[in-house]
């Protein structure tokens, strides 16, 4: 059985049908911790944040205080909210926003309060109109309130934020290629070193890029103390996350859960949870962080949900999505699909990301749609080691970007553990699930 | 003489004065242009451009690297059903075949009568209701082929005109309040903020 005692950090208003008026977050102790950080000297706030040990939730797993903490001797000039969630199967971001924009607003006042920045953006994800319009509507009525612009609730300290909708490309969520985006450009990621914008940022200043559910913590964090987070969860992985679970389950769904204590078990079958695979069936793979993660198979359900317990198995919990596959699913076809995606987000710049993904995706078509060949199998493995040579994890990368190297995890996930699927394609001349 | 509708001008000018640098507004006002003519226009370009301090050919360059815009007309409502992972393995692409035979019209075209452009898409992030739906980037939240064919004709009978406007129109929220303080007073409240910071630091240091 899940443990499902810990507090619901992020998602405390889910029940409210209003959760994304300013009225309902009054109500529900809104706007509590701004005025009690902005009592507390910056470093003192970023201090709590350290202490939380707060990992970012975008994907990387970055620690946020240390990001925020890195480069102290020249000051930050911009906070960018990272909202462009693209990764499949990921829609907890999608949540927050359009659910509880105030908490995220709140939680980006809070940031640049820290980092002593007066200038935010919150980069949203342009498919989420209504995400945007609510979003606006609360930076709108932050301001009314007095919580945002000039003077902040009568204190010394003035921040504007912009929220800034893109226009559809996956590579946006990369910081930099962000960056880019917001100014204007191609979203073409930026060569590294240096490796964070907190170097070379937004318009060549240091900026700090942090995502939608890391803001998100920040009100419960200053008002309950980063030590009161830090005590939930276990290792590296503090605090709750939510898990945005998708694929063949009964009850797909974003669910906060603490970290560590539970397993991968107790999210997809715990019946206040993901309530088991759908008709009961078996699983038969499933995908512990998004699509740019390697696949992991029903022997290790019983895994902790943590980074380093993840990571230590040759994955990553990644975006925090996990997409059930059951005997049902073609492994193919899946394998095809995240194929193709990459290949169609690749933003072109690097030869072996724009080249092999579309490659390896015509390759997986013809598997999936009869002429497919014995020998395509190793080409996909030679293919991606190609693109990501020794087929490591973490992967080496010969791109610019991460993009690139995660083309890979499913093709060789999928190889590796079904490789009896792909020649059955080969020899039946199409899928057999057809 | 502006090709942008006196309204429509007068937010692309907002949008400018938002961003340290004007080349910022750049997607932003790309929305704006099409929620004037439904599509990038040359005319609307050329404005974005005049408006950005950039070319027409920066402007087209910089909008053909993202899905949503348009470089050529599309219908009314553009449909895009998702078929990606989670919708996959819930039968979107069976779905988009269903979607494509009601509109009458194949992948990435737009029906006859001009009103329905469908597209596949990659994921839309609302993956507990798959296979995901959206028209003008409005969630539909249709899963079968009865409900999506039941919302289609909605559309077209105009029942859903203030769920989703017509495409192009993303924010219908504008922008108000604002950070009031000049420029030089965000500046000087930098410059102090960062003094007072450094005499901290030096005095955790002594």
């Amino acid at each position: 059985m899940a443990s499902l005692d810990a507090p619901q950090i992020v998602s405390s208003r889910k029940d409210y049908a209003d959760s994304f008026t300013l009225s309902r977050y009054l109500e529900t102790g809104g706007y509590v911790a701004l005025k009690k950080a902005l009592t507390m000297f910056p470093e003192v706030v970023a201090a709590e944040v350290d202490a939380a040990s707060l990992l970012g939730r975008g994907g990387a797993g970055f620690p946020a205080g240390r990001k925020w903490s890195m480069l102290r001797k020249s000051p930050i000039s911009y906070l960018v909210v990272n909202g462009d969630e693209s990764e499949p199967a990921t829609f907890k971001d999608h949540y927050l926003v359009e659910r509880d924009p105030h908490q995220l607003v709140e939680g980006v006042i809070i940031a640049s309060y820290a980092l002593q920045v007066n200038q935010a953006f919150i980069f949203m994800r342009g498919e989420f109109a209504l995400g945007l319009e609510r979003v606006q509507q609360a930076v709108n009525d932050a301001y009314a309130h007095g919580a945002l612009g000039s003077k902040i609730f009568g204190s010394d300290f003035s921040l504007d934020i912009v929220v800034h909708p893109g226009a559809g490309a996956y590579i946006c969520g990369e910081e930099t290629s962000l960056i880019e985006a917001l100014e204007g450009k191609r979203g073409f990621p930026r060569i590294k070193p240096p490796f964070f914008p907190a170097v070379t940022g937004l318009y060549g200043e240091p900026t700090v890029v942090n995502n939608v559910e890391t803001m998100s913590n920040l009100p419960w964090i200053v008002n309950n103390g980063g030590a009161a987070f830090a005590a939930l969860g276990a290792g590296r992985s503090t605090g709750t996350r939510l898990f945005a679970l998708a694929g063949r389950v009964k009850n797909p769904g974003v669910y906060e859960i603490e970290m560590v204590k539970n397993t991968f078990r107790d999210l997809i079958y715990d019946p206040r949870l993901g309530g088991g695979i759908i008709d009961d069936k078996q699983i038969k793979a499933f995908i512990p962080g998004g699509v740019s993660a390697p696949w992991f198979g029903p022997e290790l359900l019983d895994l902790p949900l943590g980074q380093d317990e993840v990571a230590e198995k040759g994955s990553m919990l990644g975006s925090g999505s996990i997409v059930v596959m059951d005997e049902t699913s073609c492994v193919v076809r899946a394998t095809w699909r995240i194929t193709k995606f990459f290949s169609r987000e690749s933003c072109g710049q690097c030869t072996p990301c724009r080249e092999g993904s579309g490659w390896i995706e015509r390759v997986m078509y013809r598997l999936e749609n009869g002429g497919g060949r014995m020998e395509d199998i190793d080409l996909l493995l030679d293919l991606c080691d190609n693109i990501a040579p020794g087929l490591t994890w973490p992967p080496q990368q010969t791109t610019i970007c991460v993009l690139g190297p995660s083309i890979p995890s499913s093709v060789h996930s999928a190889i590796q553990m079904f490789r009896d699927d792909f020649v059955a394609h080969v020899e039946h001349g199409g899928c057999p699930h057809d | 003489m502006s090709h942008f509708r006196s309204d429509i001008r007068q937010r692309a000018e907002e949008l400018v004065a938002l961003y340290p640098r004007q080349r910022s507004a750049m997607l932003p006002m790309l929305h704006l242009a099409q929620e004037q003519d439904g599509y990038l226009s040359d005319e609307g370009i050329a404005e974005v451009a005049e408006l950005t301090g950039t070319t027409p050919a920066e402007v087209r360059g910089t909008a053909a690297f993202y899905d949503m815009f348009h470089l050529e007309p599309v219908g009314k409502y553009v449909v895009g059903v998702c078929t990606n992972i989670a919708c996959l393995l819930a039968g979107g692409e069976e779905f988009l075949e269903h979607a494509s035979k009601k509109l009458g019209c194949p992948v990435g075209s737009t029906s006859d009568d001009g009103l329905f452009t469908l597209e596949e898409t990659e994921c839309l992030a609302d993956c507990n209701i798959a296979p995901v739906v959206q028209v003008n980037h409005r969630y539909v939240r249709t899963t079968t082929p009865e409900t999506f064919d039941a919302m289609i004709d909605d559309l077209r009978s105009g029942k859903l005109d203030h769920d989703v406007p017509s495409h192009g129109t993303l924010i219908r929220v504008r922008r108000s309040g604002g950070l009031r303080a000049a420029r030089q007073e965000v500046a000087d409240q930098r410059q102090t903020a960062k003094a007072a910071r450094d005499a901290r630091v030096e005095s955790e240091k002594k």
